[in-house]
């Protein structure tokens, strides 16, 4: 069982990375796309709690660190995804979460995410970006995940909890 | 989505969701008021109160999901070390071979995912493309029967233009001002009068009496007008007689037409001195009196063709060929006084004026 949700959770991780470089740019809205990365920990985060968070947002960071578009710092969406595995898994997890706690929970954790790696990139002046851009694209980033977090959350939520037979979505 | 099984709340009184929960436990919790559903779950407001967003430790899975602190601060340190070593390294960076390995593997999937997801995302576009081809084509066939009807009209415009050209060269030999306008109506032949009408009347200043004039030469008079129509008499009527001037001798004579439905039309010319005899290509124009006879002076008629006398007459009669083609009349100016008021544009010695 936990080989199986280990195994889902990376292929979710894979697909993510692989979606957002191919797919999403259809969907972008001034350059910015959907983090799929960030919900996929925030689904596996959400289910498993803030230290599998931690592991999964630090492995599927990397992993976003080095897909072939990434050009910045290695390490940077590693850290970013790490914080947003562990906010997302401070999650109470004794209820089911509901559909406002999962929006909101995404919310915050591209919020936190999202600024994280902007911050990293300041502070190690990887490219040289203005504050109002950073700001504008934490923002638009933060709504169109809002906005994604229904279809990719959802179904992510209940095959991820199909795992665990005690905290089962019916 | 009814949560199956739900947990008890977390309290030093529970075992944690390790601990044995079964189907029984379906029973609802006490103090629970009817804003509780069926599944023991609050609804509605009651359920947004209860949004669990803040940080609960179940005491007996503490172990279990707090992060220990060596774990985070390990991933952490590694974070940070990459970052500083693909800072550092530039572009030999110890991180581009990791990079390279997954950009291997990754590569060939992205390429994978978007040759599938490209005629997906186009579907849209496609789509748009099939809801919008009737107003192209609608567009497309206007333009076209637009283009095709401007190609067709492009000669007529042009001879157009190049009798405006010619009236405007006219105006400005004879230096008078001339009404334009078109013929529209030929009078029948069974009428035997060489009649035209034109569609410039009294509201375009044509009077009766007035010149009427084409770009090669005299056309006729007007002899009758409406308000937007005049009716032209013909000088290759039989009943019209024009005083005329030999150019090269400035003999007069009068010309009267010849009535002839047959062309090539013709003028025969009754010069009044008999003694004199105009020469072949000799130039005819009118004699008038300014601007107050039907005719103005000096608008050229034809040329003399043919000279013959008969022991009978008196006078010697000349076959003059008029310069005008009366059977293609179209564009004429009506000579008008200078100051007519007139609903069109007046052609002058100095150009189109209003």
């Amino acid at each position: 069982m936990n080989a199986a949700r280990t195994a889902v959770t990376a292929l979710a991780v894979l697909v993510a990375v692989v979606l957002q470089a191919a797919l999403l740019p259809e969907l972008s809205w001034r350059g910015v796309v959907p983090n799929l990365v960030l919900l996929v920990v925030v689904a596996g985060a959400l289910t498993r709690g803030p230290n599998v968070g931690v592991i999964l947002g630090f492995c599927a960071g990397l992993a976003l660190d080095l897909a072939p578009p990434a050009d910045h710092l290695a390490g940077r969406w590693a850290l970013a995804l790490m914080v947003v595995g562990y906010v997302a898994g401070s999650v109470r997890r004794d209820e089911r979460p509901t559909l406002p706690v999962v929006l909101v929970t995404a919310a915050v954790a591209s919020f936190v995410g999202s600024s994280v790696f902007a911050l990293l990139g300041v502070v190690m002046q990887d490219p040289a970006t203005s504050v109002g851009d950073v700001l504008a694209a934490v923002g638009v980033g933060l709504v169109s995940d809002v906005v994604v977090a229904p279809l990719v959350l959802l179904p992510l939520l209940v095959l991820l909890t199909s795992f665990e037979p005690q905290r089962r979505f019916a | 989505m009814a949560l199956r099984t739900p947990l008890p709340p977390s309290g030093p009184d529970t075992g944690g969701p390790g601990g044995p929960v079964g189907p029984g436990d379906r029973t609802p919790r006490p103090g629970k008021d009817d804003r509780l559903g069926r599944t023991g779950r609050p609804r509605g407001l009651a359920r947004l109160r209860r949004l669990p967003l803040t940080v609960s430790w179940a005491p007996g899975e503490a172990q279990e999901r707090r992060p220990p602190r060596a774990l985070v601060a390990a991933l952490a340190i590694t974070g940070l070390s990459l970052m500083t070593l693909d800072y550092l390294g530039g572009d030999s960076s110890p991180v581009e071979p990791a990079r390279t390995v997954v950009g291997e593997v990754v590569g060939p999937l992205e390429t994978v995912a978007d040759a599938v997801v490209r005629p997906v995302a186009a579907v849209p576009a496609w789509f748009r493309t099939q809801s919008s081809l009737r107003d192209q084509l609608a567009t497309a066939e206007a333009e076209n029967a637009e283009l095709e009807n401007r190609l067709a009209t492009d000669p007529l415009d042009r001879a157009r233009l190049a009798e405006y050209d010619g009236l405007l060269t006219a105006a400005a030999a004879q230096q008078v001002d001339l009404v334009p306008a078109r013929v529209v109506a030929y009078g029948a032949a069974q009428t035997f009068t060489r009649t035209v009408t034109i569609d410039a009347g009294t509201s375009s200043g044509v009077q009766p009496d007035m010149t009427v004039i084409a770009p090669a030469g005299l056309v006729g008079r007007v002899v009758g007008v409406t308000r937007t129509t005049a009716t032209v008499l013909l000088v290759v009527d039989a009943d019209s007689t024009v005083g005329a001037r030999v150019g090269s001798s400035n003999e007069v004579g009068f010309l009267s037409g010849g009535g002839s439905l047959s062309e090539p039309s013709r003028l025969d010319l009754d010069l009044v001195d008999t003694t004199v005899v105009p020469a072949e290509g000799d130039v005819v124009a009118t004699w008038g009196s300014g601007n107050a006879g039907p005719y103005v002076a000096g608008v050229p008629i034809g040329t003399v063709t043919e000279l013959f006398s008969t022991p009978r007459d008196t006078t010697k009669r000349a076959v003059i060929k008029p310069f005008v083609d009366f059977s293609r009349l179209d564009t004429v100016g009506v000579v008008v006084p200078p100051d007519t008021e007139s609903d069109r544009a007046l052609i002058g010695p100095d150009g189109i004026r209003r």
